[in-house]
């Protein structure tokens, strides 16, 4: 589990490095999504992994070690929150950039 | 001890821009004199409540007793719930802000307010944001505040639309995404080997990390630092900083003056409390990564000074100055020389909130306010697209006639406080930073002199820049009438060159205070105990907590 969890962190910020580094505007917004998945993963995998390991705790006998972190899960809730209302104000941001410049490339100027 | 209602005094800062600016979203954009009322309200409060804050800080420190107050929030313990903290650095830090936050907004009122919708809420937002910021005791809240004052500077920025601010918005909202997203690297990193958040928590566990878990530790700072940097603008990844700030609108730049200061106040207070003095690999983790991209910023901010051809540049390469001043001295020092930084810190972010609401008046004869035209067709329908009326008739102050003597005086004022010449305010905070820097040891190193001659170069630079662009803006005779000056415009940029003047004057007092803030951030151990020993509320039968 550690192993595809490690790829799935690793291949989404490669590809998202990649992506932000584009000229489109469209590319920077997926790029910026897919590291805001990276990270959200990264975050939860702070945590430790655990199978089968709920993180609040229920009534009755509580042994910590029989539950998951849940903090670390907390914190991905808020992250997501936030990047994807931040995903959006980009795209708004992105819309008006083409509608202004009439093009899509991030410096709104498409002269190499 | 605090009594009662005004132990809640701290978490005041937060909450009343909040409920403020929710309660102006339910206001439609035509009301807009209710809303400048409300938020003018607000902005006085902050104020008020910012400085009953220091004072009590003032009596408390002076009176033997710690000046750390700990609020906790929902009244969890401190290592386990949130806890907001209000000491010397934070005190000092939240009346800068809602100086800024009542000269801004005043200045707004002769006619930015009405550029674009929700100018109020983001303003107050913003300012929520930054005050948060201040007060939290831990570091993930640090990333909550630092987003909501990073989505209302998206919002200011924007405002006024046009493609100059569409496009520079679309840079920093990208760039300010990733560095989020490097924040919370560097969050994960530290509570996946720390376990705990709460930075007087991570205070007490980081010096027993060892092995394989001090690397990920180190390397979970390292990548905080890098966000903060971006923040505060050093040089390989400050680049945005003097287009996005010359691109937003006056009032939304003025306020941007404390902004990049909240990345340095986070270097300052997390990495003086978790790595200040100790022995080992903590006592100088990251030191003179500061002390040389300092002195290369200080060096990119002199080249761009230099080369800038309209004011609102040299405004953000007098920002990108102040900062690679203040990260160089830092690094230089650590906690040595923090109340000559703190000084300055102050006097150099009124010097370039000023210098912002100055540069719009000089440049309103040049520019015949093309930019402010261009507004966007109306998104939704409650929206008041016609962004200002042009006729005097309901603009709030007076028209002023010997205008260009105010604008021209205020530019010399300012510059001279900039360029940190006598017998200003910024020369005194300059001389205060040099003058610890040089008594650091017996022996200075070449990298202190560096930074030391950067400083006064920079200064000179700033000088030249200046005094160049002045001779061009106020001082060659046009054919024109010159522009009418409004109180709402002249009367912020008198205040903050009041308060500069006055940092003058008490330059003795306001020293003294900054002195007893570098010693309390040199006193960790009195950090940690407040925060960690800070009663419940509900423990003590509801007794009146001693502080």
């Amino acid at each position: 589990m550690e192993v595809v969890l490690a790829l799935g962190i690793g291949v989404l910020s490669a590809s998202g490095v990649w992506l932000i580094l584009r000229p489109r505007s469209f590319q920077v917004v997926l790029g910026l999504s897919l590291l805001s998945y990276a990270v959200n993963l990264f975050l939860y995998a702070m945590g430790r992994l655990r199978v089968d390991a709920p993180p609040l705790v229920g009534s009755g006998a509580n042994d910590p070690a029989n539950y998951a972190d849940p903090l670390p899960q907390a914190l991905v809730l808020t992250a997501i929150v936030i990047s994807f209302a931040m995903t959006a104000l980009l795209l708004v941001v992105i819309l008006a950039s083409r509608g202004l410049t009439g093009t899509d490339h991030v410096d709104g100027d498409d002269a190499e | 001890m605090m009594q009662g209602w005004a132990s809640h005094l701290i978490v005041a800062p937060i909450l009343l821009p909040l409920l403020a600016a929710a309660a102006m979203l339910l206001l439609d954009e035509r009301r807009h004199r209710a809303k400048n009322i409300i938020s003018l309200v607000t902005v006085l409060a902050l104020f008020a409540v910012s400085v009953a804050l220091l004072v009590e800080t003032i009596r408390l420190g002076f009176s033997g007793n710690s000046a750390t107050r700990v609020y906790l929030l929902g009244d969890w313990a401190a290592p386990f719930g949130i806890s907001l903290v209000a000491d010397w650095l934070s005190s000092l830090m939240l009346v800068l802000t809602s100086i800024l936050g009542i000269t801004s907004l005043i200045y707004s009122y002769a006619r930015w307010d009405r550029a674009g919708p929700r100018f109020q809420a983001l303003y107050l937002l913003q300012l929520m944001g930054l005050n948060g910021a201040f007060l939290t005791g831990d570091l993930f809240n640090l990333f909550v505040f630092f987003e909501i004052l990073l989505a209302a500077s998206y919002g200011l920025l924007l405002h006024g639309s046009g493609p100059r601010r569409v496009k520079a918005g679309l840079h920093y909202v990208a760039i300010n995404v990733g560095a989020s997203l490097l924040f919370l690297i560097g969050v994960g990193l530290i509570y996946g080997v720390a376990g705990t958040l709460n930075m007087a928590d991570l205070a007490t566990i980081i010096p027993g990390t060892v092995g394989a878990e001090l690397t990920l530790l180190q390397s979970g700072f390292a990548v905080l630092g890098i966000a903060f940097l971006i923040k505060a603008g050093m040089w390989p990844v400050g680049f945005w900083l003097p287009r996005t700030y010359a691109a937003a609108a006056p009032p939304a730049a003025a306020l941007f003056a404390i902004l990049s200061k909240v990345g340095i106040y986070a270097l300052l207070r997390v990495y003086l409390l978790l790595f200040g003095g100790g022995e080992g690999w903590t006592g100088s983790f990251g030191e003179e990564w500061l002390l040389y991209g300092g002195i290369a910023t200080i060096i990119y901010g002199t080249l761009g000074i230099l080369a800038a051809r309209t004011l609102s540049r040299v405004a953000g390469y007098c920002v990108i100055i102040s900062s690679g001043t203040l990260l160089g001295a830092i690094g230089a020092g650590e906690g040595a020389v923090i109340g000559g930084v703190l000084f300055y810190l102050v006097s150099s972010t009124l010097g370039i909130s000023a210098f912002y609401l100055l540069v719009e008046l000089v440049e309103r004869k040049e520019e015949a306010d093309a930019s402010v035209r261009a507004v966007a067709e109306p998104v939704f329908e409650d929206e008041y697209t016609g962004a200002r009326t042009t006729d005097g008739e309901d603009e709030v102050g007076l028209v002023i006639p010997a205008s260009i003597a105010i604008l021209g005086g205020g530019f010399i004022f300012c510059s001279l406080l900039l360029a940190g010449l006598p017998p200003l305010s910024g020369f005194i905070a300059k001389f205060a930073v040099i003058h610890g820097l040089v008594n650091l040891g017996p022996v200075i190193p070449p990298t202190i002199w560096t930074l030391v001659a950067m400083m006064i170069v920079s200064g000179m630079a700033t000088m030249v820049a200046t005094t160049r662009a002045g001779i061009d803006m106020i001082w060659t005779p046009s054919e024109r009438q010159p522009p009418p000056l409004r109180l709402a415009e002249a009367l912020p940029v008198g205040l903050l060159l009041l308060v500069c003047l006055g940092l003058m004057i008490f330059a003795g007092p306001v020293m003294h205070y900054m002195e007893r803030t570098g010693q309390s951030l040199q006193d960790r151990q009195g950090y940690i105990n407040a925060v960690l020993g800070a009663e419940r509320v509900s423990d003590g039968a509801r007794a009146p907590r001693e502080l």
